[in-house]
């Protein structure tokens, strides 16, 4: 395993780099893909047609497609910035439109019979999902939603591979392809990196969905 | 805003019509479940709309405060038409209180919560406040003493009764009762009832769709008779139940009351 113990600081680096692209897109993806779950169960007819062309559009298309048009379509549009938040912006909406889903999944395993209520007492729209659909949706689908941001981390590796660099897949391809380390070794520590952050989260999210069983 | 300000007060005139339907036309598809319905509903009058199933009576329940919409015609509520969408409508539903069948009680709060959180969100009203007045109203129905506990912790009767409290922490000017028992043991019926009996004669304005029979002779000013959509007949409850007019009341009248 000398190729990693040599490399500790380079694999520490890029573990940094990917936790920073995970930790951003886990925001930004929850907060956009709840605001598109809204959306879609809104009762303005534009902005249900918005979120789902949201969706079918998003969720049917490749991550890497997503990634192309924010560096090479934004700019053409006069929207410039570095790659980093190109990558990172292309992985919040391509996530946005599962994060969506899986919450309009929970919205749906409320009965309609709750939201009905809260109408009646006056409550308007927005209201009605905050207090009184979203934390009862929020048990249905802490699930599906851990599965979705779990595959997020994992494409922070497409990411770092798209030009955004410094990640912890970029500082194997580093070590092997321009060090000429052998790959067996050095993506096993890739590996074990994505590994720490996977099942940490895969941990957390066993905590929450304790957490919400009990609040009942 | 204030409960007091916003609460019906009781010395407001009772006859002028709080409730007006005019015209009113509901199709689900082909089905024409509200066929020009007329009906006015006065200042502290309790309207029993009864009626075989499918009779359109909850559709009609519902569409006085919006979860339905109607196709044709017009409500009004205490003079203002029903807006359609948005803020105006759901301040218009904060004055309309509404229980239902399956009682809907918000499963993930307490029942001090379900009652607090219309005054709290809707009217601004402080949460101690608030608190204070919902166990008042929580006290009138009997249910104080589980102020704490969830809805799945209660019975039907009594989440019913909270669904009543909840409703009323709205200071509502005029009830809705959708089918209000009909999810209930026969001995838990009997305590709704009795909440119910006792709003009434305390000068409620109440719409109750119901089979409830009994009810209907208690409490009820008028009956209003249902079928296929319209509204065959409406009259005192004596002169109902005794005397109906048309053949359909008779027939429904008969088949109900032989049991």
């Amino acid at each position: 395993m000398d190729p990693v113990l040599d490399n500790l600081d380079l694999y520490w680096d890029g573990f940094l780099r990917s936790l920073s692209i995970i930790g951003w897109s886990l925001v930004g993806s929850l907060l956009l893909g709840t605001l598109i779950a809204a959306f879609r169960v809104s009762p303005v007819a534009s902005l249900r047609a918005f979120g789902s062309a949201w969706v079918t559009v998003v969720r049917n298309c490749p991550l890497t497609i997503v990634l192309f048009f924010m560096a090479f379509g934004l700019p053409e549009l006069g929207i410039n910035t570095s790659f980093y938040v190109f990558g990172v912006g292309g992985l919040i909406i391509y996530t946005s439109a599962f994060v969506c889903e899986a919450i309009r999944s929970g919205i749906n395993s409320v009965s309609a019979g709750q939201a009905e209520a809260a109408r009646a007492i006056g409550l308007p729209f927005t209201q009605t999902l905050t207090q009184v659909v979203l934390p009862q949706a929020l048990r249905a689908t802490v699930p599906p939603l851990g599965s979705v941001q779990i595959a997020m981390f994992k494409n922070s590796a497409v990411v770092g591979a798209f030009g955004v660099g410094g990640d912890l897949w970029s500082a194997g391809r580093n070590l092997t392809s321009a060090q000429g380390y052998a790959y067996i070794p050095v993506l096993t520590g890739v590996a074990i990196g994505y590994l720490v952050i996977t099942l940490t989260g895969g941990a957390l999210l066993a905590v929450i969905e304790r957490k919400v069983a009990i609040a009942r | 805003m204030t409960a007091e300000q916003t609460s019906s007060s009781p010395s407001a005139a009772r006859g002028e019509p709080l409730v007006v339907l005019d015209h009113v036309d509901k199709w689900f598809g082909d089905l024409h479940v509200l066929q020009d319905i007329h009906l006015s509903v006065a200042r502290g009058e309790v309207v029993v709309v009864i009626g075989p199933s499918g009779s359109g009576k909850s559709t009609l329940c519902r569409a006085i405060n919006r979860l339905e919409t109607i196709d044709k015609g017009e409500i009004s509520l205490d003079g203002q038409p029903l807006p359609a969408e948005g803020k105006e409508l759901a301040a218009l539903r904060a004055e309309v209180g509404m229980v239902f069948q399956s009682f809907n009680l918000f499963a993930h709060k307490t029942i001090l919560e379900n009652v607090t959180l219309g005054p709290i969100k809707v009217r601004g009203i402080k949460k101690a406040d608030a608190d204070k007045r919902a166990m008042e109203l929580l006290e009138r129905v009997g249910i104080a003493h589980q102020a704490k506990k969830y809805p799945a912790q209660l019975s039907g009767g009594q989440q019913q009764r909270v669904a009543i409290a909840r409703a009323l922490a709205m200071d509502p000017k005029v009830m809705l009762f959708d089918e209000p028992t009909s999810a209930l043991d026969p001995e838990m019926i009997k305590e709704v009832l009795d909440v119910m009996v006792d709003l009434a004669e305390q000068g409620m304005t109440m719409v109750v769709v119901t089979h409830e029979m009994g009810f209907a002779r208690t409490a009820a000013d008028r009956v209003v008779f249902m079928a296929d959509g319209a509204i065959v007949e409406e009259n005192t409850p004596e002169e109902f139940f005794t005397n109906p007019q048309s053949e359909r009341a008779q027939d429904f009248l008969s088949k109900i009351l032989k049991h």
